[in-house]
């Protein structure tokens, strides 16, 4: 998108009225060119603030300012008032129909009902392998010990003793705070989700790379499956398939598949074509190429693929507890219900260590060199597994001498939740965040809100649009319109404005926090380092696990749901711009040190130009993140599309709760086009690529 | 062209590939050629454009050309991992574009062997598993591509490094396992892809003479690829120089650098030190009667280089012999400083 010649200077020299036609029509197939934005966001401001500024004097007509919606917010104080004024357009009444005509009339129920029966009874095996059954054989449950020698052995074997030693300590967790029960039956789902989201992910994936017309339609569906709320899904898996276990292992491998698609994809088409050449000229067949020769190729982003599949399924079947999907997810819900804060801190960290753990196996098991011909003797080549049935046979021989080590009686009692509720109500004495709160809540939090809700709906579609136009022409545009005219006709606007003003704001404070902190640590390599490590480990995180210091310290307001919006979404801008800063080529920074630059303009005229557009893609993710997470945080009583998704969850009203995921969705997308596509071509511009 | 009279193995003829437009978008007269007026279309690009050329038995055919002059695109239509908007491919005969995916697959499970640019070993596979990738797709038993497989490692020098990964190797030896591979099924015809642009100058010329010592034991049927003329002077029985996807020149490195047939060939062959290239017999004179001869001869196969100093150094005409010792012709001391001292710019005829 380089103008010609010198744009900038015909730009000065020719007067605005004489634009000519040909301009026009670049601006509309291809947005302006980079140098001409400058001009053409202050004419698209002016435009806008015209827009506000018109409102107070009544110059806006209503069906601009404000379409019908569900309900109105009244902002000075909470009270939700019912105004019963319908949508413009029956969005969701049109989906609800679709879906029950599907389900019932056409009897989708049927397939779907096999898929919930067969899926009930996998689950079924695992969980009565794991956790003893109906003890038939009379096998009771295996002993923790067991388990306790299987987790050291492997992640001695995969990685070393550190792992090792987490994945023990882990079960010993299990095992001592009483939640044994709850962990088994989460790693049963685990067990049946997460093959099957491989699977598929894998099916669709090489699908996609056979045939460009696939890829051109499951992309576009993925993306608004990743970036659809997870409460939105869970409606709709409800009414297809009914509340029980199996309904979560079904919302979590539709989470869990977007993922994997992707990255199967990225690694089949990333394969150097030589490669598939030599196979060709090998004598390959089709079948023989892409088992032998693509799939190897591209194992390093399908690895990636299969441990993003393994966390999404962790932090689903968390979230699935809100369908009654049993296990640890369900048991921190109950608490976090009855706000016992103390409890759930407890669980809390039983989720993240597994988290960590099956992240750490995972890992380690993509990046295991495999030694094929060393010609080692049988019992050292298999030295593992062989120790493994030799420790397993033991702790069952010893478990049936010691109970205690077949299974920690319930009645021990042992937990330390009491001293955590002690230090949370010490906290609540001693750390005055109330003050803090109040400022916060009502200088800023509120105005701001009040000030999106103000702007007439065609003031920021017009905004919008107008960026779309000034980046992407008159694709972008559309398409940005598009998703947010879908938003007001389904009226939901003034709801959907208070989630963007919970996400601009927790953006905002992570990119004033995150991007200073991710400078820093990039100025050191250790450093770097480290931070890196930390960013990997909070993404292990189950999203839902970062509600509960934000209650701890806040208690339940906005404010809490924002602090827990930005602990969950500080996280990519950190990693971003320390990856953008570390990928700067050195010979660019050898370069500057030889012009002379002091550390301050090496970072002004070479680290953050150059970063920029990485790190364009980290506030990108953040915003993504942020989208997701304020969602979940509505769970702490916020007032936006999240709270409104909740009450279609709890009324299985399908087609409002799939209208206000879309909704989100649609908002999620509209930031993800206009950054990607910037970002995209700023790097190109940069020569980056 | 000395075997002309036998069947060459690869023969083509007419060649075309055209991306951005299909064959039935374009006008072929009687000869297969096909009316230039495509060109005009956008988004279209002539990678080979009417190429025919023959590669006989054991004949070590390089192709060079600078990049984006078709000729990597040329060999991968002969081996068909591209497919030719139009013409005709045989090898041994056989109508390679007709055949099916399966013949084409026992083609080149049987006849073919290829080297490429950067290696293309499979990263997950150790030396061992790459060099036996092949035979494994033949359905070979393991005890037996085992055994061939270790032959080859032999073969390329590379013993004690049958379990590493590529990523373990330099260049040098990524590209020798690549050779190994590629020799692996035993192949009739052998095609290398700029093998050894992407290695070090030293080991560049290290790798030239080990394949110039594999061929000379293998006498396999070689289409070579490579953008440097020195490389293709070095190796090659015949060279073709493409340009534009073209092939501007066919010929013995001697008759090319003797009589450069195009402006653009001249300009490789003006800077080549001739005595490197031209051999005895590509200089010789013919003998006059009872002309008085130094009493040692040189042989027609001889370079110019090795036997300069001799020559310069008789004031007679010494012998030219070939291989049966009969006298074919004479070289004059006034001829050999013509070949040295001449100045080397452009087409100089004799």
């Amino acid at each position: 998108m380089r103008g010609p010649g010198h744009p900038a200077l015909e730009a000065t020299t020719t007067p605005f009225k004489e634009i000519s036609l040909s301009r026009m029509k670049d601006l509309l197939l291809k947005g302006l060119p980079p140098e001409q934005r400058a001009k053409g966001a202050l004419v698209l401001l002016a435009i806008v603030g015209v827009l506000i500024l018109a409102k107070p004097f009544n110059l806006i007509p209503d069906f601009l300012d404000e379409l019908p919606q569900h309900t109105y917010q009244s902002s000075i104080n909470k009270e939700i008032q019912e105004i019963k004024r319908t949508e413009l357009v029956p969005i969701g009444a049109a989906l609800e129909w679709t879906f029950y005509y599907l389900r019932d009339d056409l009897h989708v129920s049927v397939v779907t009902r096999f898929f919930s029966t067969s899926l009930k009874a996998l689950v079924d095996v695992v969980h009565n392998i794991l956790s003893g059954g109906r003890k038939g054989f009379g096998l009771d449950a295996p002993p923790w010990s067991a388990l306790l020698v299987i987790a050291l052995t492997l992640g001695y074997a995969l990685k070393g003793w550190r792992l090792s030693l987490l994945g023990g300590g882990t079960v010993c967790y299990f095992a001592i705070f009483g939640l044994w029960t709850y962990a088994m039956t989460t790693l049963a789902y685990l067990a049946v989700a997460v093959p099957i989201s491989i699977i598929i992910g894998l099916f669709l994936g090489i699908w996609c790379y056979k045939k460009k017309s696939v890829e051109v339609s499951i992309l576009p569906i993925l993306s608004v499956a990743q970036t659809m709320p997870h409460f939105a899904y869970l409606i709709a898996v409800v009414v297809f398939f009914g509340i029980g276990h199996q309904t979560g292992v079904i919302a979590t491998i539709i989470f869990a598949v977007p993922p994997m698609v992707r990255l199967t994809l990225l690694g089949l088409q990333t394969i150097s074509p030589e490669i598939v050449e030599a196979g060709k000229m090998a004598g390959c067949t089709s079948r023989q190429l892409l088992f032998r020769v693509q799939l190897p190729s591209a194992r390093n982003e399908i690895m990636i693929g299969i441990n993003q599949v393994i966390m999404q399924c962790l932090a689903m079947v968390v979230i699935a507890a809100f369908i009654g999907a049993d296990g640890l997810g369900f048991r921190l819900l109950h608490k976090l219900i009855a706000l016992k804060l103390g409890e759930c801190v407890e669980i809390g960290f039983a989720i993240v260590l597994l988290a960590l753990v099956l992240d750490g196996l995972s890992k380690a098991w993509a990046e295991k060199k495999r030694d094929y011909r060393a010609n080692l003797p049988f019992y050292r080549r298999y030295k593992y597994s062989i120790l493994l049935v030799v420790l397993v046979a033991i702790a069952y021989i010893l478990a049936s001498y010691f109970p205690i080590l077949n299974k920690i009686p319930r009645d021990l009692d042992i937990t330390y939740a009491k001293s955590w509720d002690g230090f949370i109500d010490w906290t609540v004495v001693n750390w005055q965040t109330r003050d803090f709160r109040y400022i916060m809540l009502v200088h800023i939090l509120t105005p701001l809100r009040d000030a999106l809700l103000f702007m007439p709906f065609i003031a920021i579609m017009v905004l919008v649009a107008g960026v779309g136009l000034l980046l992407g022409g008159y694709y972008s545009a559309l398409l940005t319109l598009g998703f947010l005219l879908f938003i007001a006709l389904a009226g939901w606007w003034d709801r959907a404005m208070i989630t963007l003003y919970m996400v601009l704001f927790s953006t905002f404070i992570c990119i004033v926090v995150g991007i200073p902190l991710g400078l820093w640590s990039a100025m050191r390599e250790k450093r770097a380092r480290t931070a890196l490590f930390w960013c990997d480990t909070f993404q292990t995180f189950p999203s839902f696990i970062y509600i509960i210091p934000a209650i701890m310290l806040f208690r339940v307001n906005d404010f809490t749901a924002i602090m827990a919006v930005v602990a969950y979404a500080m996280v990519p801008a950190v990693r971003y711009t320390v990856e953008g800063l570390k990928n700067i080529p050195p010979e660019l920074h050898e370069a500057v040190t030889m012009a002379g630059c002091n550390k301050r303009q090496r970072l002004l005229q070479l680290q953050l130009p150059v970063a920029l557009p990485h790190i364009m893609l980290g506030v990108n993710q953040t915003v993504m993140f942020a989208f997701s997470m304020v969602i979940i945080a509505a769970f702490v009583g916020t007032i936006d599309l999240g709270q409104s998704i909740f009450k279609a969850l709890s009324e299985t009203a399908l087609g409002k709760g799939v209208t206000l995921g879309l909704c989100v969705s649609f908002m999620a997308l509209t930031v993800d086009h206009l950054v990607v596509r910037w970002a995209r071509e700023r790097r190109r511009l940069l020569g980056l690529d | 062209m000395n075997t002309t009279s036998l069947q060459p193995v690869i023969r083509c003829q007419t060649l075309y590939k055209i991306f951005g437009i299909t064959s039935d978008q374009l006008q072929k007269d009687s000869q297969g050629l096909i009316d230039p007026s495509y060109r005009d279309r956008q988004g279209v690009v002539t990678a080979v454009d009417n190429v025919s050329l023959d590669v006989s038995d054991g004949e070590l055919l390089v192709v060079m050309g600078l990049s984006g002059s078709g000729k990597s695109t040329l060999v991968r239509c002969l081996s068909r991992l591209i497919e030719p908007t139009s013409g005709s491919i045989e090898i041994e005969g056989n109508d390679v574009l007709a055949m099916s995916e399966k013949e084409l697959i026992e083609l080149r499970r049987n006849k073919m062997g290829m080297v490429f640019q950067n290696f293309a070993l499979l990263p997950h596979k150790t030396v061992l598993e790459n060099i036996a990738f092949p035979l494994q797709m033949r359905g070979m038993k393991r005890a037996e591509f085992v055994e061939r497989a270790m032959k080859m490692i032999a073969l390329v020098g590379l013993d004690e490094k049958e379990n590493s990964f590529p990523r373990e190797l330099s260049g040098g030896q990524q590209q020798r396992v690549g050779i190994a591979r590629s020799l692996a099924v035993e192949p009739d015809i052998w095609f290398l892809d700029e093998p050894f642009s992407a290695l070090d100058p030293l080991i560049r010329k290290e790798m030239q003479d080990e394949f110039l010592r594999l061929q000379s034991m293998l006498k396999k049927t070689i289409v070579f690829i490579t953008h440097d003329f020195d490389e293709a002077l070095k190796l090659a029985d015949r060279i073709a120089i493409m340009y534009h996807g073209n092939i501007e020149q066919i010929g013995r490195p001697e008759d090319i650098v003797l009589n450069p047939a195009t402006e653009y060939v001249a300009k490789f062959t003006s800077d080549v030190p001739r005595e490197k290239v031209l051999t005895a017999g590509s200089v010789m004179d013919e003998r006059k009667e009872q002309e008085a001869l130094a009493s040692k001869s040189v042989r027609i196969d001889d370079l110019v280089e090795t036997i300069a100093e001799y020559v310069l150094g008789q004031s007679i005409p010494v012998p030219v012999v070939d291989a049966q010792d009969q006298i074919v012709g004479v070289l004059h001391q006034a001829r050999m400083l013509e070949i040295l001292f001449h100045e080397r710019a452009g087409p100089s005829g004799s």
